[in-house]
């Protein structure tokens, strides 16, 4: 795995980020700077890591997914290149325009910052490879920006395609409004884009991957795309 | 010459801030407002002289690149002259 996590003014989890995918691969990421116009040779990931980049200014994401970094990613994306982007990162491709819909204001307003439960509802692709289809994770959040909304026309797609990969559930898998924590439609916690190699999601499987901290149910999105990466390469 | 652009939500869009607003009022007594919805307002100096039409051009071009997610967002440039 040769990643590369991308570091803008402003976010502040790129070293959780780097950390875990150097614990579950094996291999210590680039950090590549957001002036930066090209992805180091041989990238075959690139983490949008989450924070608070541009200090959400104007809509979270905005002023990021505008950075010439954003280019080389756009151009990585389009030949296939695997892309995830967690919590800040997924608002930054929504942003670009990489994957569809919004993060609004979580209904609630409040910030939200505690663990929250996800079904994984495919595992027939490189980021859920890890997982069984229908399992249920335990990862943390922490976003005041998470609501995920899209015109009815592009959810019906996203459903209809089985783009939506993760989902915010109870611990026993039912998805309820009440473990719908802020608001997204459809419970929506993760998405891909049509190909399938671009996923962006609100919590962070990045801070649950080492038993003496606690769960380590995230560990599968990272060790799951290391498997596909490698057998790719 | 000077320009504005007033960036508002879409209809049908939830705007929670907007909401809350509205509450915050109602809690001050501020009687008779029905709804609140929240936009953003931007104060835009342009360049040199440039005519009207091109800039209205521009600021269009700025609005659908950064200034609004027209996913969920309507914008509208006024040129002041």
């Amino acid at each position: 795995m040769k990643a590369a996590v991308l570091v803008f003014p402003g976010i502040n989890r790129e070293r959780d980020m780097a950390r875990t995918l150097k614990l579950v691969s094996g291999q210590a990421p680039a950090m590549v700077w957001h002036a930066e116009t090209a992805l180091p040779a041989g990238t075959d990931l690139v983490v949008i890591p989450g924070g608070f980049s541009y200090g959400d200014y104007l809509r979270c994401g905005a002023i990021a997914a505008r950075s010439p970094v954003m280019d080389a990613v756009r151009a990585f994306a389009a030949k296939g290149g695997l892309v995830l982007g967690v919590c800040n990162g997924f608002q930054i491709l929504c942003e670009a325009g990489l994957l569809p819909g919004v993060l609004m204001r979580n209904q609630q307003l409040r910030f939200i910052c505690r663990d929250v439960y996800l079904k994984v509802e495919r595992s027939n692709t490189p980021f859920t490879r890890g997982y069984n289809a229908g399992q249920v994770i335990r990862v943390p959040v922490a976003h005041g920006e998470g609501n995920y909304i899209a015109d009815g026309e592009t959810v019906a797609r996203l459903e209809g395609e089985g783009r939506v990969l993760f989902r915010y559930c109870s611990p026993d898998g039912m998805v309820d409004p009440n473990w719908n924590h802020n608001g997204a439609i459809n419970a929506i916690a993760g998405i891909v884009n049509e190909r399938g190699n671009v996923l962006g999601m609100m919590p962070h499987p990045e801070n649950h991957v080492e038993a003496s901290i606690g769960p380590t149910d995230g560990r599968g999105l990272f060790a799951g795309l290391a498997e596909a990466l490698a057998k790719a390469a | 010459m000077k320009a504005r652009v007033t960036v508002t939500l879409k209809t049908g869009i939830l705007d929670p801030q907007g909401k809350a607003i509205e509450g915050a009022l109602r809690a001050l007594g501020i009687e008779g407002i029905a709804s609140v919805r929240q936009g953003k307002m931007f104060e835009i100096e342009l360049d040199g002289t440039a005519d009207r039409a091109k800039a209205e051009a521009l600021l269009k071009q700025a609005a659908d690149k950064l200034l609004a997610n027209t996913v969920i967002e309507n914008y509208r440039v006024d040129v002041l002259g």
